[in-house]
């Protein structure tokens, strides 16, 4: 049957099983949107693409699937570089469509005319420009299958006005995709995993690094069965959170940065890091010439220009995480490392128990008390999506997730903003679940916009603004490496209560302790979105900490007791 | 074969690559961009076609340790219109740059510039009442050694290739299938 390449975008679209999209119109994507109107799929108009590109994200990593961008050219597309880089880094499948002007006009600088290919080629997985009709069907099918496949990633196409307009012949096709230079599929050498069973069984002090990868492959099982079958404590990245229950004793907490101190001590007194889907980041290696020099290490990873990049490895293993680890477990006779998890246990020392009970209770609101409450009060099954900054690493700490897929957050790219457009997208993904956006006052106000698309969609939301009056991460570096000399940092905010009800919200103000149960509790039981903004001490900081470049054993300690703000003092 | 016991050596040095890439707009811009990202410097790129329809070679010369050099390779395979990668730096290979050399000769120092060419198996191309154009064939080398001694005629300018490179025997610079710790499965189609 003839079809115009607009209307093909929609069959593929369905096709492919596509419900919701999010996108902005404009000129040079308008027959795409005129032909929306007679298909089926949900359409969430945004308030800035960006926010597209970071709702399909929030889908995805809720739901599993590839979620959908929809732009225009030139602005319309370039908006959407912010959440494609975000989803890029954090390989998170996305396949963004945007509007091209006509193929003729294509390099005369015509009028909303970007090089949108050229712009994102190096934050996409894979992009494509397509000028011709019959090029559409094929090449969208192709972004879903780059999209989802292998390390997962964002996809973009571009495809021009003519092309929309153009009619073609169209059916639709469930041949396999076939594409000779990309290998999904690879597999390692059976050799190599000869080698790494070798290295487990002779190890006595393992540690599992677990990351991004065990949510992505779905292994939360397999690395269970695993881990306790091999006794074989395990680390978490912060993307890693939810891989393993939270509350299973084999399960030491989130590594790097803001790890608790005796997690870092660990790995860097293993002697042998099985790091399971995750990328040795900066942010979780600290220095690298004094990273985990006792450790032989197995690097087990989808993505082959991983293996030796940051970190050099003993063995390394290509492949899924899922099968990896099937295989790793009919491999492994049942071991014991018990005097290995003493010691941990020895390191822990009295710390795990110092953080919540042991913040004064003096009247002031503390971050950790808002998030060890929320945690409390939703019985650690909400969704959280969070933005970037203090509260991120609060909620890491403080927020126990025992299931995967519970905790959204941009890891690798740290884009303020992320949360409140990331919660929108999940809740389509999870139409029945709980979901609660924490997100810091600066973070909340680079997206704001989107409260009015929460509004115009009729979507329930609980949205817990964590608001210490600055930017808080910064401020955090300025008065640990800057003498306190904070340029820049204090915020001024609108009074979040008055601009939730502008939107016909209702917005509360919390600033005690005892506020915290009443004003949950409301916000779970309201049929609409809520915004509550916690007031929180302002210079509070984020410990322990292992400064940017120091070597992962050095921390900054958290203090105790915990240290009053300069006002207290 | 390459594999994950191996350790690699610190030293940067020349690594020389020859991928096939898809014959599309825009395919030179990746594989130049990842380069370029990644921040592995390029010495020398050439492309051009194959004995197949719509298949382009490259020989990619990069100067990197050997930990990277695995890295560029993993990374090659991961750009979507990149059919295959051969490292061939350490293969029994031809490797070749051509140049062309204008160089100033007039009177005497012709006669001289000619017996030099010829000690070079360089070939004269054109030729001007004060000037000769030189074409050699050659490892960048023996390139260079013509060079030096053609240097005190006076070189008015050089255009080069770069490097092409081709495995030595009857096996073709194909894919190698197994590559940075991995294989592609058996059962799967290419």
């Amino acid at each position: 049957m003839q079809r115009t390449g607009a209307q093909i975008v929609w069959e593929v679209l369905t096709q492919e099983g596509v419900e919701v999209v999010f996108g902005y119109p404009g000129g040079a994507i308008l027959p795409v949107y005129n032909a929306m109107l007679d298909y089926g799929v949900r359409h969430v108009l945004v308030r800035h693409e960006q926010g597209a590109a970071h709702m399909a994200d929030g889908f995805a990593r809720a739901s599993g699937r590839v979620g959908v961008a929809m732009a225009t050219s030139g602005p319309g597309a370039t908006n959407l570089v912010t959440g494609i880089a975000t989803a890029m880094m954090d390989s998170s499948p996305i396949v963004c469509i945007t509007g091209q002007v006509n193929a003729p006009f294509i390099g005369s600088d015509a009028f909303q005319e970007t090089d949108v290919t050229g712009v994102t080629l190096p934050i996409t997985k894979h992009n494509y420009l397509v000028t011709h009709t019959e090029d559409i069907a094929p090449t969208l099918r192709e972004a879903f299958y780059i999209a989802a496949s292998g390390r997962p990633g964002p996809v973009l196409v571009d495809i021009t006005k003519d092309a929309q307009v153009g009619k073609t012949e169209y059916a639709p096709s469930n041949e396999p995709i076939r594409l000779r230079g990309y290998r999904p599929d690879l597999r390692a050498l059976p050799e190599e995993f000869e080698r790494a069973l070798e290295l487990i069984a002779k190890s006595e002090r393992p540690l599992i690094l677990a990351g991004h990868g065990v949510l992505m492959s779905g292994a939360s099982q397999e690395l269970l069965d695993f881990v306790e079958k091999a006794h074989i404590p395990v680390a978490v990245t912060l993307l890693g959170i939810g891989g393993i229950p939270a509350s299973h004793p084999l399960n030491l907490g989130m590594m790097g940065m803001h790890g608790e101190a005796w997690v870092n001590t660990a790995i860097q007194e293993a002697d042998l890091l099985l790091a399971l889907g995750m990328r040795f980041d900066d942010r979780v290696t600290g220095n690298l010439k004094t990273y985990a020099v006792n450790a032989r290490k197995i690097h087990v990873e989808i993505d082959p220009s991983e293996i030796n990049k940051n970190v050099r490895v003993d063995v390394g293993i290509v492949g899924d995480l899922r099968e990896t680890l099937r295989t790793f477990l009919a491999g492994t006779p049942p071991l014991e490392h018990a005097a290995w998890l003493e010691h941990i246990n020895d390191l822990k020392g009295d710390s795990a128990v110092r953080d919540i009970q042991n913040l004064p209770d003096s009247g002031h609101l503390y971050a950790a008390h808002v998030i060890h409450d929320l945690w409390r009060y939703t019985g650690g099954e909400a969704l959280v999506v969070t933005d970037v900054g203090q509260h991120q690493m609060w909620e890491a700490q403080y927020y126990r997730h025992e299931r995967p897929r519970k905790l959204i957050t941009s890891g690798g790219l740290g884009t303020m903003g992320f949360a409140l457009p990331a919660a929108i997208g999940a809740r389509f993904a999870k139409p029945d679940e709980e979901i609660w956006a924490i997100v810091g006052d600066g973070g909340f106000q680079m997206t704001q916009a989107e409260l009015s698309t929460c509004v115009q969609e009729d979507l329930k939301l609980n949205i817990a603004i964590i608001n210490n009056g600055f930017l808080g991460m910064v401020r955090q570096w300025q008065e640990f490496f800057y003498e306190r000399r904070y340029a820049a940092t204090p915020l001024v905010s609108p009074d979040f209560v008055k601009l939730a009800e502008a939107h016909g919200l209702t917005g509360m103000h919390v600033d005690q302790r005892e506020q915290v149960a009443e004003a949950v509790e409301f916000a779970r039981s309201s049929p609409r979105t809520v915004v509550i903004d916690f007031r929180v001490e302002q210079e509070d900081s984020v410990y322990p900490m292992v400064p940017a470049g120091a070597d992962l054993h050095a921390m900054i300690r958290r203090p105790s007791p915990i240290v009053e703000t300069a006002e207290d003092v | 074969m390459l594999n994950g016991n191996r350790t690699f050596s610190d030293v940067q040095a020349e690594h020389t690559y020859v991928a096939f890439v898809e014959d599309k707009p825009g395919v030179l811009n990746r594989v130049a961009s990842l380069f370029r990202r990644r921040g592995f410097n390029i010495e020398s790129l050439t492309v051009g076609h194959t004995e197949q329809a719509g298949v382009s070679r490259m020989t990619i010369v990069t100067k990197v340790d050997e930990y990277t050099a695995r890295r560029v390779e993993a990374e090659l395979y991961k750009l979507v219109n990149v059919l295959s990668v051969e490292e061939v730096t350490a293969t029994p290979s031809v490797m070749r740059d051509l140049a062309l050399i204008k160089v100033r000769a007039d009177g005497e120092a012709r006669t001289q510039a000619l017996q030099i060419c010829d000690v070079f198996r360089a070939r004269v191309v054109d030729v001007a009442p004060d000037a000769l154009i030189v074409e050699i064939t050659g490892t960048e080398e023996k390139i260079e050694g013509l060079l030096d001694v053609l240097t005190p005629f006076g070189i008015i300018e050089v255009a080069r290739t770069g490097r092409v490179a081709m495995r030595r025997g009857v096996q073709p610079t194909t894919y190698s299938p197994e590559f940075v710790h991995a294989r592609i499965p058996e059962d799967s189609a290419v």
